[in-house]
């Protein structure tokens, strides 16, 4: 599991753990990558967090047109494993986790758990900083960081 | 929510010490139909005992057994009761501590029976 946040890793150590989740990606709705598990390729991360936030923005665009609200998320259910795709609100933002699951677990079992992760992440998130103004040479080691904590690179 | 469903699952609450009744998918671990279950969750209950009953499916197929009919797990302060039925459906009732178990096994598997 690789995260850019510390503070995220126990509540989604705590969620792979008793969801018996394969794949998990968390992000901001702009398709920012905070945390994941079971990525081998970053690039494969990239597509899937792209995916993911464009998906989201879609079925919420759609819940409005037809007349509701946002949805509030999305299963796709396959043969051998299953999607769940679904936004929620933290201290830092609205985020996204994509999940992949399979016959050893089920979409009630993320469900529930799910829901609880959100609930560890909001009491887990710590009092957020004042924002700092974006140096360029602050924005490269950032970057840097940010690439080396997904990937370990 | 069906009502063949719900009677089939009231039939079971009648039982003294049961305190709600679940029909659930097995595969998912989601609730097709629930009766009186006040002061209960029945999202949780329905994950967790499908969970419990495909690991259990699990463990005595390992051991060269058949799927388990019925499946009982006592705990402090309740029990859990949990039939399989047809077409991937698991029949469950949380009951009391003190409950008669070959009751509610008897409803249960007539519940199960009925749902066939």
């Amino acid at each position: 599991m690789k995260a850019i946040e510390p503070w995220v890793e126990s509540p989604l150590r705590t969620f792979l753990a008793e969801s018996s989740a394969r794949v998990v990606l968390l992000m901001t709705t702009a398709g920012q990558v905070v945390a994941q598990h079971g990525f081998t390729r970053s690039m494969d991360v990239m597509s899937a967090a792209a995916l993911g936030a464009g998906i989201v923005a879609s079925t919420a665009e759609l819940g409005r047109t037809l007349g509701g609200g946002p949805l509030a998320e999305l299963v796709h259910q396959g043969t051998r494993q299953g999607i769940f795709l679904a936004s929620f609100d933290t201290p830092r933002g609205r985020w996204i986790a994509l999940v992949v699951f399979g016959g050893e677990s089920s979409l009630g079992l993320v469900q529930l758990f799910f829901g609880r992760m959100v609930t560890d992440l909001a009491v887990a998130a710590p009092v957020e900083e004042p924002r700092r103004a974006v140096l360029a040479e602050d924005f490269e080691r950032d970057l840097n960081a940010s690439l080396r904590a997904l990937f370990g690179r | 929510m069906s009502t063949f469903l719900v009677e089939v699952l009231e039939t079971i609450c009648r039982t003294d010490g049961v305190r709600g009744a679940l029909l659930v998918s097995a595969e998912d671990g989601l609730v097709v139909a629930e009766a009186a279950m006040e002061g209960l969750d029945a999202a949780p209950v329905a994950a967790l005992a499908a969970s419990l009953a495909s690991r259990l499916t699990l463990a005595t197929e390992a051991a060269g057994q058949s799927q388990p009919a019925l499946i009982h797990l006592e705990a402090t302060e309740g029990a859990l009761f949990i039939a399989t039925g047809e077409a991937g459906l698991l029949l469950v009732a949380v009951t009391e501590p003190d409950v008669n178990a070959g009751l509610v096994r008897l409803a249960l598997l007539d519940a199960a029976g009925r749902l066939a």
